[in-house]
């Protein structure tokens, strides 16, 4: 009799596990350094040539020289305003017209076709004629923002309002809940997930067409100070606006996973 | 308050689901409502609960609904149905939001129905934490709510495994026994049929029709010690629903 602790024949070979990657503390952060630092070392032995691409040291002078002046603020001051001013009402607009039109037979077969009709172009092309409508001031950047997050908006929403679970519809039905509390209890909550993952998508538009709008008869904002850079050939300027750019997304990414967690908190 | 059910003929389209249905429901009894899949005993039940029109004939309501009460027809599904972002509690006060009580009141019934179905340490749990039979336990609660005068069940036991049904079909007996209600209980297990109801009602494979009406008239609280009753009544039910289930499962899905 073998002992049942010695294994008689072939041991059976594992072969599951894998396919779930994992966060690794701290290597992201640690692949930042290391790129900013052989960026750096590149530039000051000479391999990166300072016109083409500026050391990552000037441009955080750069960066500095804009807070000791003050400028900084200016800039970030008109760019936030923008694009808070564009985003939410496009925002609202947007989750208005997506309740319509998921909920209203006439607002789904008038709209749709509009609204695929129009979510294609690019709404800065859209720009000149902006300018002419809303002036050159700040009415025609807030509504090329607004324009830009108004459509996938509406999708989102929609699809967000489609996908609410039917049977759950009816249950407030056969409770004999009202109509309007069925959209407030039943419908909107059911709907936030995707009208939540909408406002990423429509956040990094609305920076992207923010930029854009800026470049075109702005004195102040972030786009203007990349612009303005760039036609100086002021490279290390330029790369300090496109960092400010960076962390102004990642905040705004930041503060919709806060919100998502918030609104989000009854799923697992 | 009783319901009766006069010429009732239902179709989707050119397809006939319910042909000639004539039904009673007695105040105070439970009817069980089993047939082959697709023989349309959900769809009676949402004719009667008024979440679908008949395409002909009528459904009746004899009699007033209790006092006190807020929703007559008031459904448990089988899915649970309960809105996953409110707690247990929440979805309880969900369906008395609408009525005109006050915060003391809607709290009384709340901890009231919480109580009757064992439910009062899970108020705040919300659905995600809960079990099948947790759920289920709160969707009933729920209907309880609204002191319903007949309650319509669409397979409430379905979704959950056997342990969870059995001690799920006790606690429906307990309410019963502690105060009798009217309800329509579809199933498609003879077993449970057998066990609750006061008559059962088995229809035909589409478009349904009613095949027998079987009343068994042992009281709810004997028939744990009346097996071999009971089985000569599930094997005569099964007679009747043997072929038509045959026919049924043999019938292609859009044919």
């Amino acid at each position: 009799m073998p002992d049942a602790r010695t294994l008689a024949g072939q041991p059976v070979m594992f072969r599951g596990g894998g396919f779930a990657p994992r966060p690794v503390g701290p290597l992201g952060p640690a692949v930042f350094i290391v790129v900013i630092g052989l960026w750096e070392m590149g530039s000051r032995i000479g391999w990166i040539a300072p016109l083409v691409l500026p050391a990552p040291s000037e441009a955080f002078a750069a960066l500095a020289y804009l807070f000791e002046t003050g400028q900084i603020w200016r800039h970030l001051e008109a760019s936030v305003s923008r694009l808070v001013i564009g985003w939410s009402a496009g925002m609202a607009l947007g989750v208005a017209i997506g309740f319509a039109i998921g909920l209203f037979s006439i607002a789904r077969s008038g709209l749709v076709p509009v609204v695929a009709a129009l979510f294609p172009i690019p709404k800065i092309a859209l720009l000149p004629l902006f300018i002419v409508w809303f002036g050159i001031g700040e009415g025609s950047k807030i509504a090329t923002i607004l324009f830009g997050t108004l459509f996938p908006t509406v999708i989102a929403t929609y699809g967000g309002v489609d996908n609410v679970d039917r049977s759950l519809i009816r249950m407030g039905q056969s409770f004999g809940l009202s109509w309007w509390s069925i959209v407030r209890k039943i419908v909107l909550p059911g709907a936030l997930p995707a009208i939540l993952s909408g406002t990423r998508i429509s956040a990094s538009i609305a920076i992207i067409l923010l930029v854009a709008a800026e470049m075109i008869g702005a004195e102040y904002g972030i786009g203007a100070y990349v612009l303005l850079a760039g036609n100086l050939a002021a490279t290390d300027q330029l790369i300090a606006g496109v960092a400010m750019l960076s962390v102004l997304g990642l905040t705004v990414s930041w503060l919709i996973g806060r919100a998502e967690r918030y609104f989000l908190r009854w799923r697992s | 308050m009783d319901l009766h059910i006069v010429g009732l003929n239902h179709r989707y389209g050119d397809m006939p689901v319910l042909d000639g249905i004539d039904l009673r429901i007695e105040s105070g009894r439970i009817v069980c409502l089993i047939g082959p899949s697709g023989c349309g005993k959900s769809t009676l039940l949402r004719l009667i609960g008024g979440l679908e029109q008949p395409t002909d004939g009528a459904i009746g309501q004899i009699g007033e609904p209790p006092d006190g009460c807020l929703n007559p027809l008031t459904y448990i599904f089988q899915d649970f149905a309960l809105l996953p972002w409110r707690t247990a509690r929440g979805n309880i006060s969900l369906v008395l939001e609408d009525h005109d009580l006050s915060e003391r009141e809607t709290g009384r019934i709340v901890d009231d129905v919480l109580a009757r179905t064992d439910l009062s340490d899970f108020g705040n749990a919300f659905p995600r934490q809960l079990s099948g039979g947790m759920k289920q336990r709160v969707a009933i609660a729920r209907a309880l709510a609204v002191n319903p005068a007949v309650l319509l069940m669409d397979e409430p036991l379905s979704a959950l495994d056997g342990q969870t049904r059995a001690l799920l079909m006790d606690d429906l007996i307990g309410l019963w026994t502690r105060e009798p209600f009217t309800a329509v209980y579809v199933t498609h297990n003879l077993q449970e049929a057998v066990r609750l109801g006061h008559k059962i009602v088995v229809l035909s494979r589409r478009p349904g029709r009613i095949r027998d009406q079987v009343a068994i008239n042992m009281p709810l609280e004997d028939r744990p010690d009346a097996v071999a009753e009971l089985a000569q009544t599930q094997r005569y039910l099964w007679e009747l629903l043997r072929e038509e289930a045959q026919a049924a499962d043999r019938e292609l899905a859009d044919a």
